[in-house]
């Protein structure tokens, strides 16, 4: 599935004293299983820009394109184009409301139509790819943790089988396992599934270990576009937006500004760790 | 939808009206409430209306907006009528078939839908030029001596200004909920009354969960500034009566003379 964005603009309450341009002229593409990292300042316009993908809020003037149909056709059924375009909101464990787990996630398969066995069929499958133990099928999703609450509100949206899945902050107010556990799980339906993802997120780490194409949006606008080296190779501009470089940058930068041989596009802590054993290894030759 | 809610929207200004002491705005309003309902004539719903035409004019609310507070009463000021119309007795002035209008069946429509239409407006007023705080303020220190017979001023006070400080809160976090089932293909909008109301549920689940958390995190985090309810406990902003409320007072006690002697007239 293909997405194109064209001209987008989207204001909040227009023609008052409050009027805010809140997406001002976007224009991009997401093509079939890429992986977008999308990161800004908050109140750049991020979250308000993803939730026309799937129609949920009408653009004041632009067009949307979803595999080369315009979204606010007339003919377009947006309830369809939903299933298609999967959205997980931020802190999405607060839109649970079943008295199971499994219900709460046969509530998009049901919503589509599907059978009661179909949407049973899909629940335990979205159960796996979000690494749910199925014993947590039958209580209740507010006993849960935290984290455990987050996944299911995940596998929710999951059991859909959306084509493109896009996540605002998934990893947010969650302890670092909870952290690892979901952004793993999101590359694994990525690659085993082929989903085209958009990430949004404030943490660059996970922008940097994950996406293969970034935007970066200011102030309604975007800033910047191209891939995780592009975008974080100039982090000079990144700081005036109040965006960051990966921290594991900042370090590599200072040892290279030290005199350590190391290459200048080490985003993730993996890749400096394997680059930094080099120079040790290349050392210890010498001697 | 959601956006057009306008109970306790508050429009920042400094007009005289704006910077009238809250208990002076709400005496006035209870005041001009009794006279609304004791008008018996039109020359006195005309002369409420300059009035409230006046204030507002002093006021710099946008007519707009008083028009906008008029709409969710739209269909209740409908039904009235429409009852009155149909079911008053007295003297006939139209039939057809079952249907009989009186006379006085359509002197009561009008009245009522004025008084309706009045109410809304009079009190949108002191809700658009008061800010809910300094509103509860005035409400609390109004009720205070009834404290000493046990009424509890100050917590009902605290307990509303709390209520008007979720409000938008809760709208808020309706449209996030709203937003994410409908991603999830919740469909509010078409289907029989049954469904649509079962529609709802997925909403109304989370935002009660969310508003008792919200009501634990609140109380939580009043206990440990150490709030212990209304006894000796002082304001940083003071509420007090100037001069320009004694001319409130007395340009209203005016107006209000005027109309009620219009009804012997």
């Amino acid at each position: 599935m293909h997405i194109k964005v064209e001209n987008l603009v989207y204001k909040y309450m227009p023609g008052t004293p409050f009027e805010h341009i809140a997406v001002d002229d976007v224009s991009f593409e997401i093509k079939k299983g890429e992986f977008v990292g999308l990161i800004g300042h908050t109140g750049s316009g991020k979250s308000t820009l993803i939730q026309h993908l799937n129609g949920l809020i009408k653009p004041w003037s632009g067009k949307i394109f979803v595999d080369g149909v315009d979204i606010s056709d007339k003919e377009v059924k947006l309830h369809e184009l939903r299933f298609k375009v999967g959205i997980v909101f931020q802190y999405p464990e607060y839109q649970l409301f079943e008295e199971t787990v499994k219900k709460d996630i046969m509530f998009g398969p049901k919503n589509m139509g599907l059978s009661d066995e179909e949407a049973e069929e899909r629940a335990r499958e979205a159960m796996n790819l979000v690494g749910l133990d199925h014993s947590l099928a039958e209580k209740s999703p507010f006993e849960l943790s935290g984290g455990q609450k987050r996944r299911v509100a995940i596998a929710g949206v999951l059991a859909m089988q959306p084509e493109v899945l896009i996540l605002d902050e998934p990893a947010a107010g969650l302890d670092p396992h909870g952290r690892n556990e979901i952004l793993s799980r999101i590359e694994y339906m990525h690659k085993e599934k082929n989903m085209s993802i958009v990430l949004v997120s404030h943490s660059m780490e996970d922008i940097a270990r994950m996406a293969k194409r970034v935007i970066v949006m200011k102030e309604g606008k975007i800033a910047a576009e191209g891939s995780v080296h592009d975008i974080f190779k100039k982090g000079e501009s990144l700081k005036e937006i109040n965006l960051d470089v990966p921290q594991i940058k900042r370090l590599t930068d200072e040892l290279r500004r030290r005199g350590y041989d190391l290459p200048d596009d080490i985003y993730t802590v993996e890749r400096a760790h394997e680059e930094i054993l080099k120079l040790f290894e290349m050392e210890h030759h010498k001697v | 939808m959601l956006k057009d809610i306008t109970i306790g929207q508050y429009l920042p200004g400094n007009s005289v009206i704006h910077r009238l002491d809250p208990r002076t705005k709400i005496l006035l309003i209870v005041a001009f409430l009794i006279v609304l309902f004791t008008v018996g004539n039109f020359a006195g719903y005309l002369a409420l209306a300059l009035f409230l035409f006046a204030v507002n004019k002093i006021a710099k609310v946008p007519f707009k907006m008083l028009v906008k507070s008029l709409k969710p009463l739209l269909f209740f000021v409908i039904f009235t009528a429409v009852i009155n119309l149909f079911l008053t007795r007295g003297e006939p002035i139209f039939k057809w078939g079952i249907i009989t209008i009186t006379k006085e069946g359509v002197r009561l429509t009008i009245a009522m839908s004025l008084r309706l239409i009045f109410l809304v407006i009079g009190t949108s007023l002191l809700t658009y030029t008061t800010s809910p705080i300094v509103l509860t303020d005035g409400i609390e220190s109004l009720f205070r001596p009834l404290s000493k017979i046990g009424f509890p001023a100050h917590e009902i006070a605290m307990m509303m200004t709390i209520a008007i400080r979720f409000i938008p809160t809760i709208i808020d976090e309706t449209d996030k909920i709203m937003k994410a089932q409908s991603a999830r293909g919740s469909d509010f909008e078409s289907g029989s009354l049954i469904h649509r109301a079962k529609a709802l549920i997925p909403i109304l689940v989370p935002l009660f969960v969310s508003a008792f958390r919200r009501a634990d995190d609140l109380a939580t985090a009043m206990e440990c500034r150490c709030y212990r309810g209304g006894e000796g406990r002082t304001k940083l902003k003071a509420i007090k009566m100037k001069r320009i409320d004694a001319g409130a007072f007395l340009i209203s006690a005016a107006v209000f003379a005027v109309v009620i002697v219009m009804n012997w007239l």
